[in-house]
């Protein structure tokens, strides 16, 4: 395996150091002076990354993706959301479970886990669902998807709510033997139906949108935190999009109560005016909410509240966005942008330094997941998942470069801050400015 | 007017509706005459396409299209509303595909016509989207409000009804507003559409829920110059928005007794209602028949309007604009 030589970057923002990647481990950080070119050094293969001016930190990981095999891979594969993934500086996905068939069993799980080692640019951690085929009715197999090669520890019936309460405490003491976690979706299905498309308010008013209020969601918050509470098990919150339901996280995290949450790019970015010109790009569940709420999710994940940003990443087929707004799919792209988003939102305003950044992309979201080897300080030892980022370039979003394939892109013309410019995984090479292994000739980073 | 499309009452100005309503006046007179057919669209093609359940709005289009001679074809269906369906950009790509002129579209989702303007080269007219809009209702019903009570400025009209559900409030609220008229919207709380106390606010019209008092209002000047009662959409009232259709009535319809009181005071007051008329429910059989009931003008006017209104987006490209 070659040897990578990452010269001058900024680690997590901070000091510039050299960082010597060898067998995938980190082996060495600082000044590794005397090499300044590619070549053979000791008998082995060295790459040497100019990175001055480059940020690195570790790579990303990501709690909520669709990744939509099997079943719709039309609009996605394994192998192009991976694609999606390393370019946009993931190291790590967690693939949600509801792909047809859904991710209800041990087989399934590890026929995920297997695509995503064959696909090979990033590491794919199956989600099981909590009930069976998501109906919200019966558990799904939760023990035996915990027991497979998958080791699956996080389950969610993400796209619908685990609404039937007995349900939702039965899976959080079910799961306690094996430390799991349950990723919830946040939906009252009486206060905001499967039709619901729009943020009630005036905007759902005048444009005759089906309405989802706030309160549909919170909720549901409310009585999961007082059913983790209640169990002693951990909920983690999908895609937190309210103000109220900061508050009541808030609140249960002052009590001890184990809940986590996650904050997407979009409800960070994006506001329910958008919804204006009927374009269903920017359909999402749950809606795009007004600045109240955004200001209010935005300055939880500065004070840590939310602990992590999750892209909820939901690729479609051109024609199932090509109905009218009420009719389309929910769901927009978000692996290869939300990095560059966060920077927008977060970095540049001095809200969030790099560091605490790789806290809320790769720290908390590896540690919620319990997944090992991700999430790491960069540090000797420790295995050379990385991300290298220009923090002073911009980029222009088109959606026609994108990894993945669709192109259901809500930032696509949009001109955002610090590309990625390289991901490692255990030392590899996954993607380069865009392209990833295989597209780029790998003497192109040297 | 060099305007493309009609999707929105608010694409148009003032000017803009009256010019359209002046037109449709001559149209009215060309709908009285021995021969009713003029050339003015001679060899143009204009599509109904309903995707949505219409009687009034889909006859009143195809009359009008075929007095001013265009060729005009009905297209129905419902169709298009599910993701395993064909989608419908493929649907009216197909459409237009056969060179079509203007695309008259009714459909059960907000803002398909909209959509459908960004994907299509054909002027496409709103004929009702959802619970978003129904422009033509609106002008229709402003012509027949100015020919009962001249000019609209100061004039007050309430518009009583299931608010959140209604297309043609959100298009009336707009286009009476343009034409000065003050108008209050009366609903029980759960028939209000969502966010209205910001939405009336900018938009400078009222709310109530309280029937009673805005038809007798204390001072004279407030009382209504006419009353537009909306259908109650039993097919929408799944979700249990009032408790029975007896308790809709006692708080919101304008039953016998409510009529009495308002004749003692006005006695040719307008009464509109989009149609089609639940009686007994909204309106009671005695309102919808009464001497000062517009309801039958509404529908007369519907096809001098969309005349107007074909007249005003597709003739004035082959000759000078009204």
């Amino acid at each position: 395996m070659t040897d990578v030589l990452i010269k001058g970057a900024k680690v997590l923002g901070d000091n510039a150091a050299d960082i010597l990647v060898r067998d995938g481990m980190i082996a060495q950080i600082g000044s590794i002076g005397s090499t300044r070119s590619s070549g053979e050094r000791d008998g082995a293969r060295l790459t040497v990354v100019d990175a001055d001016g480059l940020v690195v930190l570790p790579g990303l990981v990501d709690l909520h993706t669709h990744l939509r095999e099997p079943g719709r891979e039309d609009a996605e594969t394994v192998a192009s959301g991976s694609a999606a993934a390393a370019a946009g500086g993931f190291t790590a996905v967690l693939a949600m479970a509801n792909t047809s068939p859904v991710t209800d069993t041990a087989e399934a799980a590890e026929r995920v886990l297997d695509l995503g080692r064959a696909a090979g640019l990033v590491d794919v951690q199956p989600i099981g669902a909590v009930s069976k085929g998501l109906a919200g009715a019966e558990l799904a197999e939760l023990g035996l998807m915990a027991r497979s090669r998958a080791a699956v520890r996080v389950f969610s019936d993400d796209g619908r709510c685990v609404h039937d309460a007995r349900l939702m405490r039965r899976a959080l003491d079910y799961l306690k033997p094996f430390g799991g976690v349950i990723s919830q979706h946040a939906q009252d299905p009486h206060l905001a139906d499967g039709t619901a498309c729009c943020h009630e308010g005036e905007v759902s008013g005048r444009l005759g949108l089906p309405a989802w209020p706030a309160v549909a969601e919170d909720v549901i918050v409310a009585r999961d935190v007082q059913l983790a509470r209640h169990t002693g098990s951990r909920v983690h919150v999908a895609h937190v999009s309210t103000a109220a339901s900061v508050e009541i996280i808030r609140w249960a995290k002052a009590q001890g109560i184990a809940v986590t949450a996650e904050v997407t790019p979009h409800h960070l970015a994006l506001g329910t005016e958008l919804l204006a010109g009927y374009d269903p790009v920017f359909k999402v569940n749950p809606p795009l909410r007004p600045d109240a709420d955004r200001a209010a999710i935005l300055a939880a994940l500065v004070d840590g509240t939310i602990d992590a940003v999750a892209t909820d990443h939901a690729p479609h087929a051109r024609h199932d966005k090509e109905h009218a707004f009420p009719d389309a799919a929910f769901g927009m792209l978000g692996l290869e942008t939300a990095l560059a988003v966060l920077a927008e939102v977060a970095v540049r305003p001095g809200l969030l330094t790099w560091a605490q950044l790789a806290q809320r992309m790769s720290f908390a979201p590896a540690r919620i997941a319990g997944l090992a080897g991700h999430g790491r300080p960069v540090a000797v030892g420790e295995p050379a998942n990385l991300v290298l980022l220009d923090p002073d370039a911009t980029w222009t979003v088109d959606r026609a470069a994108s990894q993945s394939l669709s192109r259901n892109n809500p930032w696509h013309g949009r001109t955002l801050p610090a590309p990625v410019v390289a991901t490692f995984l255990r030392g590899e090479c996954t993607a380069y400015r865009g392209r990833v292994r295989g597209q780029f000739d790998p003497e192109e980073i040297a | 007017m060099t305007r493309k499309h009609l999707l929105s009452s608010a694409d148009l100005s003032r000017d803009e509706v009256e010019a359209i309503l002046d037109t449709a006046a001559s149209m009215h007179d060309v709908q009285r005459r021995e021969v009713k057919k003029i050339p003015t669209l001679r060899g143009r093609t204009v599509i109904n396409l309903f995707f949505e359940d219409s009687t009034r709005t889909r006859s009143s289009f195809e009359i009008a299209g075929k007095w001013m001679s265009a060729d005009t074809i009905n297209i129905t269906g419902k169709g298009s509303s599910t993701s395993k369906g064909e989608s419908l950009r493929d649907t009216v790509k197909t459409i237009c595909a056969m060179a079509v002129d203007a695309l008259v579209i009714r459909h059960s989702a907000s803002g398909a016509c909209h959509q459908v303007a960004q994907w299509v080269d054909a002027s496409v007219i709103n004929a009702g989207d959802g619970t978003h809009e129904h422009p033509t209702q609106a002008l229709l019903d402003a012509y027949t409000l100015r020919q009962r009570l001249g000019s609209l400025d100061g004039r007050h009209i309430v518009i009583v009804g299931d608010l959140a559900h209604s297309r043609v409030f959100r298009s009336n609220v707009i286009t009476l507003g343009r034409l000065g008229a003050r108008v209050t919207v009366v609903a029980p709380p759960t028939l209000m559409p969502s966010g209205i106390g910001d939405w009336s606010a900018r938009d400078g019209f009222a709310t109530s829920w309280d029937l009673d008092q805005t038809l007798y209002a204390a001072s004279p000047g407030d009382r209504p110059d006419a009353v537009m009662m909306l259908r109650v959409q039993r097919e929408r009232m799944s979700g249990g928005f009032f408790p029975t259709e007896r308790e809709y009535t006692a708080g919101y319809g304008l039953t016998r007794e409510r009529l009495t009181r308002l004749y003692a005071a006005t006695p040719d007051l307008p009464i509109l209602h989009p149609g089609p008329m639940n009686r007994g429910l909204e309106i009671s059989a005695e309102a919808a028949d009464a001497t000062s009931s517009a309801i039958l003008d509404q529908v007369s006017a519907g096809v001098a309007v969309r005349m107007a209104v074909l007249y005003h987006l597709l003739a004035g490209e082959t000759e000078a604009a009204a």
